[in-house]
C-alpha cells in the first residue's frame, strides 16, 4: 500500500517516511521473517497446483548429479481431475468435513460455554476445577489421541470392559463407519472444550456485574439475564472463537490421523487427512498435495470472508 | 513386509505417531523442491581431498532400520568386527525407526545428504531405483558371490536390468499354531490346505474352548488367500490391474467365509494385529497367519513359556493346491550420490557374507538370505529359521515395480469393508482397481 501511496504523492509519502521511518524499520524484521515462512511457501505451493510436479521431476542433487526442474506448467489440470476426475472422493470427502466441523465446533462452543458459566459463579475449589477442566487442553494433542484410541479399543478396551459390566453388548468404537466418525468427533470435541471455556471465561468476566444488578433490580429473569446480558457481551468473543474453532476443526489433523488414519476403509477421512493419504503415500506427488492444499485455503478464505461480512452487517465489526 | 514387524514390535501407537512426523519432511521435502542447490561443481576440490582420502581413513554412514532394542546391537557387534578388519574405513551407525525411514531417506537423497548405505525394505528398493538415488551394484565388490543368493530375494534388487541391491534378510508369512490346543482339539497335523484350516479352526472352537484362528484385517496378510487361489495384485508382465479379476475374488471369499463361518474369530478392524498377538501368546488363540518377525514376541506370551508349544507351517494351499506366502524383507543398498562408494561395497560385502549372515541366524533369527549360509551349523541351530526355509523357498515375490510399496494401501482400506459386510467382495476389490489406476495410468 505504501508504493500505491508514493505514486501518488510523493511528497506526503516523504513527510510520512521521515515521521514514521522507525516504524517501518521495526516492522522489516517481520514483514521479512512473513515472507520467508509464508509469503514463499504460499506462492510456490499455488505455482506447483498449476504443474505436474513429482518426486521423478523436481530438482535433486545426487552426488556429482544434477538434476534440474524438469516438471511442465499443465493449468487446471490437477484441479480438473481433483474436483471432476474419475474416482474422485472429494465430494463425499468434503460432505464429512462439514459434518466434522459443524459438530465439533457446535459442541465445543455449547459445551465450553456450559461449563464457563458453572465456573463463573463462586463455588468452593473454583480454581481446582478450573485447572482439572483445562487439562486435556495441556496434554499434546497426539497423547490423548493414543490414549483414546486404547480406551476404544474393541477386544481389551476400558470402555467396552465397563460396557460389559454393566450388562451392555460392547460396541466397535473405531471398526463401525458411523460409530467411528462419532468417536473421533467425542475426542476431539473433549479436545477443544478447554480451549472455548477459557475463552469463553475470560469474555463473562469482561460483562460489567452492574448489568446483572440492575437487570435484577428491575426483576428479569435468570433466563432473560442471560439472553439479554450475557449472549450480547459475550458476542465479539463468540465470534472469534467460532471462527478459530471452525479453522481449527477443518484442519485437525492429528485426531483423525492417530485413531482411525481415516477407516475403516475411509469412513473417517476428511480432507486434511485425505490429501496427505493420496500425495505422500508411494511416490510423492507435489502438484496433488499441492492442489488440496491450495483448495482448503480458498474454502476457508470464503468461509472467514462471509463470516465477517455478515457479522459487519450486524455491527460486530470490532475485529 | 515390515509394517506388521513394526506393528508388533512398537505398538501401532508409535506406528502411527511417526507416519505423523512424516508429514513434516514431506512439507520440508515441498520447500526443498524449490531451492535445490546451486553451488558450483566442486569436481577439482573433490578429487583432491578424494586422493587425499585413500591414505587417510574415511566414515561411512549406514542407516539401519532394524529393532533398536534387540537387533541393533547384533548388528553393531558385526560392524565393530568390520572395523578391526578394515581399519582405514569407520562406520557410523545410525537407527532410524523404519516408519521415518522411507520417507527420510528420500528427503536426503534429493538433496544429497543421505547415508552412504542404507537398509531399504524390498518394495522400497525399486520406488528408491527409480528416482535414480542408488548405485548400481552389478561387478562390485557388493555383489559377491550373487550366484548364491536365493534367487526370491534377490529378485526384488532388480530394476530395469541392473542390480541395485543385496538382500540382507529375507521374510514369508508361515501358519503359526499352538501345538497344545490342536492336540486337545484332536487335530494330528497342521492343516495343509484351506478347507483343513476351516475344519480344524472349527473343531478347536468346540472342544478346546479358545478360537481356531485370527485374521489380520490387512492387505498383506490377505496376500495368501489370493495367491491360493490363484490370483495376484497385477500380471507386471502384461501391464494388467488384476486384483479384482475371479481368482482374487474367490481368495477373499475363502478369508471372509472363515470369519463368517466362525472359524476364525471376528478381528478388530482398527487394530488386528495387536489383538491378533495378545489372543495367541495368551492361548485364546489357536493359529494365525504371521511372519518369523512375530516369533520372539509369541515366546514372551505364557502359552508359550515352553518354546516346543509353538508349531510353524506353510499357509494351506487354496484351491490351486498351492500356498502363497508373499515374501517380504530388506535389501542393502548403497546412495548414487555417496563420495566413498568402494567402502560402501566393502561394508555390504562385509555385512552380507555366509558367516555374518549365520551369527545374525543364531542370535536373533533372521532368515538368511544366501543359500550356503542355510549349511552351515550355527544356522541350523535356531529351530525357527530352518522351519522358515522351506516357506522362503515357495515364497512369491510382489511386483518389482517403483510403485510396489502403494499396492497395500488400498487393499488394508478395502479388506475391512468386506469383513464388515459393507462391501461385496468384488465390490471391495473393484474399488482397490480404481484406486490402483490412479498411480499405474497406462495400465489396463
Amino acid at each position: 500500500m505504501a508504493t500505491a501511496v508514493a505514486a501518488r504523492t510523493p511528497a506526503r509519502f516523504r513527510r510520512t517516511w521521515d515521521k514514521y521511518w522507525y516504524a517501518w524499520a521495526m516492522v522489516l524484521p517481520v514483514v521479512a521473517v512473513l515472507g520467508v515462512l509464508i509469503g514463499y511457501p504460499l506462492v510456490r505451493g499455488i505455482w506447483l497446483s498449476f504443474t505436474d510436479a513429482n518426486e521423478h521431476n523436481v530438482a535433486a542433487v545426487i552426488g556429482r548429479l544434477h538434476l534440474p526442474d524438469s516438471y511442465r506448467f499443465i493449468g487446471v489440470r490437477n484441479y480438473q481431475s481433483g474436483l471432476f476426475g474419475a474416482g474422485t472422493r472429494f465430494w463425499a470427502v468434503l460432505g464429512r468435513t462439514v459434518v466434522w466441523t459443524v459438530s465439533c465446533t457446535f459442541f465445543h462452543y455449547v459445551l465450553g460455554l456450559g461449563l464457563a458459566l458453572l465456573l463463573n459463579r463462586p463455588l468452593r475449589g473454583r480454581t481446582v476445577y478450573r485447572v482439572l477442566l483445562i487439562l486435556p487442553w495441556a496434554v499434546p494433542a497426539f497423547i490423548s489421541a493414543f490414549a483414546w484410541k486404547l480406551l476404544m479399543t474393541r477386544d481389551n478396551g476400558i470402555l467396552n470392559y465397563a460396557l460389559s459390566a454393566l450388562g451392555v453388548s460392547p460396541l466397535d468404537w473405531l471398526g463401525n463407519d458411523t460409530l467411528a466418525l462419532i468417536s473421533v468427533i467425542a475426542v476431539n470435541v473433549w479436545l477443544g472444550v478447554p480451549f472455548m471455556m477459557v475463552a469463553i471465561l475470560g469474555g463473562l468476566q469482561s460483562i460489567p456485574l452492574e448489568l446483572y444488578e440492575a437487570a435484577e433490580v428491575d426483576g428479569a429473569t435468570p433466563w432473560q439475564r442471560f439472553w439479554h446480558i450475557t449472549v450480547p457481551g459475550l458476542r465479539p468473543v463468540s465470534a472469534t472463537v467460532i471462527l478459530l474453532g471452525t479453522i481449527w476443526s477443518f484442519n485437525m489433523f492429528p485426531v483423525i490421523f492417530l485413531m482411525t488414519g481415516g477407516g475403516p476403509g475411509d469412513a473417517t477421512q476428511i480432507l486434511v487427512t485425505y490429501a496427505f493419504s493420496a500425495a505422500f503415500e508411494g511416490v510423492r506427488d507435489y502438484a496433488v498435495s499441492a492442489t488440496y492444499g491450495v483448495l482448503i485455503l480458498s474454502m476457508l478464505v470464503v468461509y472467514a470472508s462471509i463470516y465477517r461480512r455478515a457479522l459487519q452487517s450486524q455491527g460486530e465489526g470490532a475485529w | 513386509m515390515q509394517e506388521s514387524v513394526h506393528v508388533g514390535r512398537g505398538g501401532s501407537r508409535g506406528t502411527r505417531y511417526l507416519v505423523s512426523s512424516g508429514l513434516l519432511f514431506a512439507g520440508a521435502a515441498l520447500l526443498a523442491a524449490g531451492c535445490h542447490g546451486s553451488s558450483g561443481d566442486g569436481n577439482a576440490g573433490e578429487k583432491k581431498s578424494a586422493d587425499k582420502k585413500e591414505a587417510e581413513s574415511v566414515t561411512i554412514t549406514w542407516w539401519d532400520t532394524s529393532d533398536s532394542t534387540n537387533e541393533a546391537p547384533k548388528f553393531k557387534d558385526l560392524i565393530s568386527k568390520f572395523e578391526t578388519k578394515y581399519p582405514r574405513i569407520k562406520v557410523d551407525y545410525q537407527n532410524i525407526p523404519f516408519d521415518q525411514a522411507r520417507d527420510k531417506f528420500k528427503t536426503a537423497a534429493q538433496a544429497n545428504t543421505a547415508p552412504d548405505v542404507m537398509r531399504a525394505e524390498v518394495a522400497w528398493t525399486p520406488e528408491f531405483a527409480s528416482l535414480r538415488y542408488l548405485a548400481p551394484l552389478d561387478g562390485t565388490a557388493a555383489a559377491e558371490g550373487i550366484g548364491d543368493y536365493l534367487s526370491a530375494p534377490l529378485a526384488t534388487n532388480h530394476y530395469e536390468g541392473k542390480l541395485y541391491g543385496v538382500p540382507q534378510v529375507t521374510d514369508a508369512l508361515a501358519l503359526l499354531y499352538n501345538k497344545a490346543l490342536l492336540q486337545k482339539a484332536g487335530v494330528a497335523e497342521p492343516p495343509a490346505t484351506m478347507d483343513q484350516l476351516k475344519q480344524a479352526a472349527l473343531a478347536v472352537k468346540a472342544k478346546a474352548g479358545a478360537d481356531g484362528l485370527y485374521l489380520v484385517p490387512k492387505g498383506y496378510f490377505l496376500l495368501p488367500f489370493i495367491y491360493g487361489a490363484g490370483g495376484d495384485l497385477l500380471h507386471t508382465d502384461q501391464k494388467k490391474i488384476s486384483v479384482n479379476a475371479p481368482e482374487a475374488v474367490k481368495g477373499l471369499e475363502v478369508a471372509l467365509d472363515l470369519i463368517k463361518s466362525g472359524a476364525a474369530a471376528k478381528p478388530d478392524l482398527n487394530s488386528g494385529y495387536n489383538q491378533m498377538q495378545a489372543g495367541f501368546k495368551d492361548g485364546k488363540v489357536a493359529m494365525v497367519i504371521n511372519g518369523p518377525w512375530s516369533v520372539a514376541d509369541d515366546f514372551s506370551g505364557k502359552a508359550f513359556a515352553d518354546k516346543n508349544n509353538l508349531g510353524i507351517a506353510p499357509v494351506p494351499a487354496g484351491s490351486t493346491g498351492k500356498s502363497g506366502s508373499p515374501l517380504g524383507g530388506h535389501n542393502y543398498v548403497a546412495y548414487a550420490g555417496s563420495k566413498n562408494l568402494d567402502a560402501s561395497y566393502q561394508f555390504i560385502q562385509f555385512m552380507n557374507s555366509a558367516e555374518n549372515q549365520a551369527y545374525l541366524a543364531k542370535e536373533l533369527g533372521l532368515l538368511p538370505t544366501r543359500s550356503s549360509t542355510y549349511k552351515l551349523p550355527e544356522t541350523a541351530q535356531n529351530a525357527v529359521v530352518s522351519k522358515f526355509k522351506s516357506v522362503i523357498d515357495k515364497a512369491v515375490v510382489r511386483p518389482t515395480i517403483p510403485q510396489g510399496g502403494q499396492l497395500l494401501i488400498s487393499l488394508d482400506q478395502q479388506y475391512p469393508r468386506a469383513v464388515s459386510g459393507d462391501k461385496t467382495p468384488q465390490a471391495a476389490l473393484d474399488a482397490v482397481a480404481s484406486d490402483y489406476k490412479q498411480f499405474l495410468k497406462d495400465w489396463n
